[in-house]
């Protein structure tokens, strides 16, 4: 049994990665918390759905749309409330608290339309084809869900480590300021890195969805949870560390739902997480911070 | 009185509960106060009332001792954890505590005695009015006190400048420690009041959600002084009593001001400054 569970957490581990990846790229490069970021998760999951089940549209056009609408959310979050607390040069914990309000009113706004009920995709837009690999039952949901969630990863990791606008990121995350005299257009990409963090966090939800095939309004609250504990692990900031934070969190959890108990599962992530903060404040592979407190 | 009777006996829990909700405001008043911002005073809430409430209902001890009990067990966690955890900052603050309040939730969700996710049932009604009253007033007049003290100066030393405070002498990590800790005192006694009112309590009133809501009532009423947060928890009890009509939009409102109120009111809806300038203003108008 244990490949059956290899499986489930290498499919739940990249979603969390892909998930923490957007969580942590805000926070690298706008250096904010964005507690909106489950509620967002939310929408996406949502916004396929409503494309799916009212426009009939085939599910890859439903994740596009997903990532395009919850993407303009933290656009306009970014734009409407983050803009104006940079421009006052608000102390650095007051972002996170108004995107906390951002994420009550999402949830709520999503409970009013859609209800409070689980809502679920319908049973022919999934994949089809299941088949054995020895003693593992392989769905092709699971083969879609890891693929989807490492191709974007790779997307963003080339963007980032290959291109201008990944270097002009990195300059960014150093010293915003320094950024902004050396001729970059900060507010243009910390506008586009706001998108572009949604976007993930909004496919995420997508895949979850599809995976658990059970949406509620109130799904993002412990994904949020989940990728805090993921962007900690991994130390928060770091890309990189986000992916192996968030296969490991899937790990950790599945293994720990298998063998020691169904509840403890979301014990372990918190457990982890508070005693890694004690011990290294940085993250597992961080390096020792150097930015002022 | 007959109307009294009539608004008593429908409106006595919410009233009782704009008095619980306003020493909860206090509560993380108070550790904000210090420069920490602690997602745990929630979790502090849950573990003053669950331990007030097994001591009522197994062991039967007087309502005094109860309310002590419940605000001694939480200020005991907080002073054992506060030692490691005060030691980070900002954020990684904020997170550490979030992640210990989940702990916390998700262990009173698994325990026999703590009853599980059904919660614990039949709790006997104690809390009285003047209970909270009383409780209120005392918390109030000790926190305004503690202000002037050379604890209170201490407390703003931290906040507006750690390193300075270090150099001046001040025990930063004591009187962190001292903060987190009493903020956890009145969170607990608060909860053991709202258990002995509401006759059944959850792990799920003490999630993150209502570390939120503690946090969001502070900041709205403003921090500057100690009528803000009061205010702000009035508020927040009592506005989604008058947006009944908005079902499940209501919370959306709350979501709302919170946003708003950091956007347009940085110092939250009551700061003395602006409102002695507004009443220097009135009388100026009319003179």
């Amino acid at each position: 049994m244990l490949e059956q569970q290899l499986l489930n957490a290498l499919t739940l581990g990249s979603v969390y990665a892909l998930f923490a990846l957007g969580f942590t790229l805000v926070f690298g490069v706008l250096a904010v918390i964005n507690l909106s970021h489950g509620a967002v998760f939310m929408v996406g999951s949502y916004a396929a759905l409503a494309m799916v089940s009212h426009l009939n549209a085939p599910l890859w056009v439903a994740m596009i749309g997903a990532m395009v609408v919850s993407g303009t959310i933290g656009l306009l979050v970014d734009v409407l409330v983050l803009k104006p607390l940079r421009a006052r040069n608000a102390p650095h914990l007051i972002p996170m608290i108004a995107t906390i309000g951002v994420g009550i009113m999402l949830t709520s706004a999503a409970q009013g339309i859609f209800g409070a009920e689980v809502l679920r995709f319908p049973e022919e837009i999934m994949p089809m084809g299941d088949f054995m690999v020895g003693e593992v039952h392989v769905r092709a949901l699971e083969i879609a869900i890891v693929a989807i969630a490492f191709v974007l990863m790779a997307v963003l990791f080339t963007l980032l480590k290959r291109t201008q606008l990944g270097r002009a990121l990195r300059a960014i995350a150093e010293s915003p300021k320094a950024a902004y005299l050396l001729g970059i257009n900060v507010e243009g990409l910390f506008h586009i890195t706001s998108f572009a963090a949604a976007a993930l966090g909004g496919i995420a939800g997508v895949l979850i969805g599809l995976n658990f095939n059970a949406i509620t309004p109130f799904m993002g609250q412990p994904m949020l949870h989940k990728g805090i504990a993921v962007i900690i692990l991994g130390g928060m900031g770091d890309i990189r560390g986000a992916l192996i934070g968030g296969l490991f969190l899937g790990f950790a959890e599945v293994i720990s739902k298998a063998y020691l108990s169904s509840q403890m599962g979301d014990a372990v992530a918190f457990g982890l997480l508070f005693l890694i903060l004690l011990v290294r404040p940085s993250g597992l592979f961080g390096r020792k911070l150097e930015r002022k407190a | 009185m007959e109307w009294f009777n009539d608004f008593w006996s429908t409106y006595s829990t919410l009233v009782f509960s704009v008095g619980v909700h306003a020493l909860l405001a206090l509560s993380i008043w108070l550790t904000l106060s210090c420069g920490l911002l602690s997602l745990a005073n929630a979790a502090f809430m849950g573990i003053g009332a669950y331990v007030a409430a097994l001591l009522t209902v197994n062991l039967d001890w007087s309502f005094g001792t109860v309310l002590l009990a419940g605000g001694i067990a939480p200020a005991l966690v907080a002073l054992i954890i506060g030692a490691p955890v005060l030691r980070l900052s900002g954020v990684y603050l904020a997170m550490a505590t979030l992640a210990f309040g989940e702990v916390v939730r998700i262990t009173v969700l698994n325990l026999e005695i703590t009853g599980g996710p059904e919660g614990l049932n039949g709790i006997p009604l104690a809390t009285e009015g003047w209970h909270i009253a009383l409780i209120l007033a005392i918390t109030v007049y000790g926190l305004a006190r503690l202000r002037r003290s050379k604890v209170g100066r201490a407390f703003e030393a931290i906040k507006e400048d750690e390193v300075a405070a270090r150099l001046m002498g001040i025990n930063v990590d004591r009187y962190k420690l001292l903060a987190f800790s009493l903020g956890a005192f009145i969170a607990g006694v608060a909860g053991a009041l709202n258990a002995h009112f509401t006759f059944f309590i959850s792990p799920r009133e003490y999630g993150f959600e209502n570390a939120v809501d503690i946090l969001t009532m502070a900041v709205l009423g403003g921090t500057s002084s100690l009528i803000g947060p009061m205010l702000g928890s009035s508020i927040l009890t009592l506005l989604p009593e008058l947006l009944r009509s908005l079902q499940d939009f209501r919370s959306l409102v709350n979501g709302a001001v919170l946003v708003l109120v950091v956007l347009f009111l940085p110092k939250g809806l009551w700061e003395s400054r602006r409102i002695k300038a507004f009443f220097k203003r009135l009388k100026g108008g009319q003179a």
